[in-house]
């Protein structure tokens, strides 16, 4: 399983209020740049340059609905993301299970060396 | 989705003392973490970590934030290889030690990092290029994660 995400999609993950952005998409469905700006703290202009970034990124695709152009999450891609970053969390899991190993082993060994 | 972080814990059965020299004494660090340690152990001490055989050597020098002995240690690393690590180029790693008795400690790791999007275009291509498919430290470069 390839879990490997690319520049592109962590620098598109990376801004907090392209989070926003995103967020706002995986709660609500689809929504139109204008619906997402009504939403946040920052101009409709901002909107779609965020969501120009997820678009390129693969994390949301557009579609034309009549006159709107609506947007929506790319849930694979969100989720090759989530793994991607599940899998950091693992690395951090097993260095701490080393270190426990090491400190407990050296605990040990220094208690023995006391009793006798 | 809250903050941009990782952040992990264990209990460990050891004292205090034996955890933290565990942390940060760079003959240990080489069995948990990296392969090759530097390390000068005080605020603005600087370190460099090198991953893998020697030879084929990928590293990242390091900048000790931290030092509290035996409750706080934090450092900076993975940055752009011509750059000293500051708190706009790169990610901070960061232990907590709290003793649960003379023979229980806690110990919780942070790993905080936005530094991708500060960085101007041609660094991060460089970065990608010389780590030629060396996806596992731009992973941990960036240390990021949603959490729960």
């Amino acid at each position: 399983m390839k879990t490997e995400p690319d520049d592109q999609l962590w620098s598109a993950i990376a801004e907090p209020s392209r989070r926003r952005v995103l967020d706002l998409l995986v709660s609500g469905g689809e929504a139109t740049a204008s619906e997402l700006a009504e939403q946040v703290p920052f101009t409709r202009q901002a909107v779609s340059k965020h969501l120009v970034v997820l678009e390129e990124a693969g994390l949301v695709s557009r579609h034309k609905r009549g006159r709107d152009v609506l947007f929506r999450v790319e849930g694979r891609r969100l989720d090759e993301a989530t793994r991607a970053m599940a899998d950091l969390a693992s690395r951090w899991d097993r260095r701490l299970d080393s270190i426990k190993r090491l400190a407990e082993a050296a605990h040990t060994k220094a208690s023995e060396r006391s009793r006798r | 989705m809250a903050d941009f972080r990782i952040e992990r814990e264990v209990v460990i059965e050891a004292p205090v003392d034996v955890v933290w020299r565990t942390i940060t004494e760079p003959d240990q660090i080489t069995r948990w973490f990296a392969d090759r340690v530097e390390l000068e152990l005080k605020p603005g001490g600087q370190g460099y970590l090198g991953f893998g055989k020697q030879g084929e050597q990928q590293g990242t020098a390091i900048v000790v934030e931290t030092v509290d002995e035996p409750s706080r240690f934090a450092f900076r690393w993975n940055r752009p290889q011509d750059k000293y690590p500051e708190p706009a180029n790169s990610v901070l790693v960061e232990f907590t030690l709290n003793a649960q008795g003379p023979e229980r400690t806690h110990l919780r790791v942070v790993e905080i990092g936005l530094e991708l999007v500060t960085w101007p275009d041609d660094e991060k291509h460089s970065y990608v290029e010389d780590h030629n498919g060396g996806w596992l430290q731009c992973f941990d470069r960036l240390a990021v994660l949603f959490p729960g």
